[in-house]
């Protein structure tokens, strides 16, 4: 087993590990902060995947801002843990863990199926694309419209949290 | 070299583990973490084919993704916030004005 391999397996068993954590815990602080390492976890593979720029991006937007968005509204909120996540398991929740199974099992056969011995290893300009130069490049030229699109959709979310969690129109 | 067969299983199973959070838990906070979840499993999935493919439309969409995600999260924690304030609850089984 190279040291690539190992690499990956320890990131995987750890992302894995608290998405699980994160699912089963009743207190929603202790979800927000497996899904942290979580998030840190994934933005140590996509440094091994050589992309460099979105795991920087990662750790500042979602470990950052989106995580500190979270744990700011269940502190404001104030939330008690949530019951019957213990309780036996009732029709619902069978139902549901059939139904993911199900999707597990899909998308597995798909993938089965498409790549058996295709994408060895990495394209030789991977290291190249995953570089901010090149991506900054990219997004103001061809990718002008959709980059400046952004700016109206966060607009929009600005606008509309505040409308949303403002106590009265006036 | 690992092949991107193991990558992808990983998004698979972060996927699947956040479609099953979205469908066990009843605290609508928790779900919004879960679809967090299955959006940063399809992100692993995106940056996994632009690298081996060797273009860079996949971490183009990643970006957009993660914009997209963070103008999802403030606008749901407000409406959070929102139903908060008149019902006293996050559970999604008494926010049921809207059920048939």
């Amino acid at each position: 087993m190279t040291a690539q391999a190992l690499v990956f397996l320890v990131l995987a068993f750890i992302s894995i590990a608290s998405a699980i954590l994160m699912i089963t815990r009743a207190n929603p602080v202790k979800s927000a902060i497996f899904l942290i390492i979580n998030f840190l976890a994934l933005s140590i593979l996509y440094l091994t995947l050589s992309a460099q720029f979105i795991a920087i991006i990662q750790v500042l937007v979602y470990a950052g801002a989106i995580m500190v968005l979270f744990v700011f509204v269940i502190m404001l909120l104030n939330l008690q843990d949530e019951k019957k996540l213990s309780d036996k398991l009732d029709l619902r929740r069978l139902f549901a863990l059939l139904l993911v199974v199900f999707v597990f099992a899909e998308i597995a056969f798909g993938l089965g199926k498409s790549l058996d011995s295709r994408f060895l290893r990495q394209a030789e300009n991977s290291v190249e694309i995953g570089k901010i130069e090149f991506i900054g490049e990219k997004l103001f030229s061809i990718y002008i419209l959709p980059f400046e699109i952004t700016s109206l959709i966060l607009i929009v979310a600005i606008v509309g949290a505040i409308t949303l969690a403002k106590r009265k129109f006036e | 070299m690992i092949p991107l067969s193991w990558y992808l299983l990983l998004s698979l199973i972060l996927f699947a583990i956040g479609v099953l959070g979205v469908l066990i838990r009843r605290n609508a906070i928790v779900i919004f973490m879960c679809i967090e979840l299955m959006l940063n499993s399809v992100n692993l999935a995106l940056v996994g084919f632009s690298s081996y493919i060797g273009n860079e439309i996949g971490q183009m969409l990643v970006f957009f993704v993660m914009v997209v995600a963070a103008a999802e999260v403030s606008v749901g924690l407000a409406i959070v916030i929102a139903i908060f304030r008149n019902r006293l609850t996050v559970n999604i089984d008494e926010i049921n004005l809207l059920k048939w």
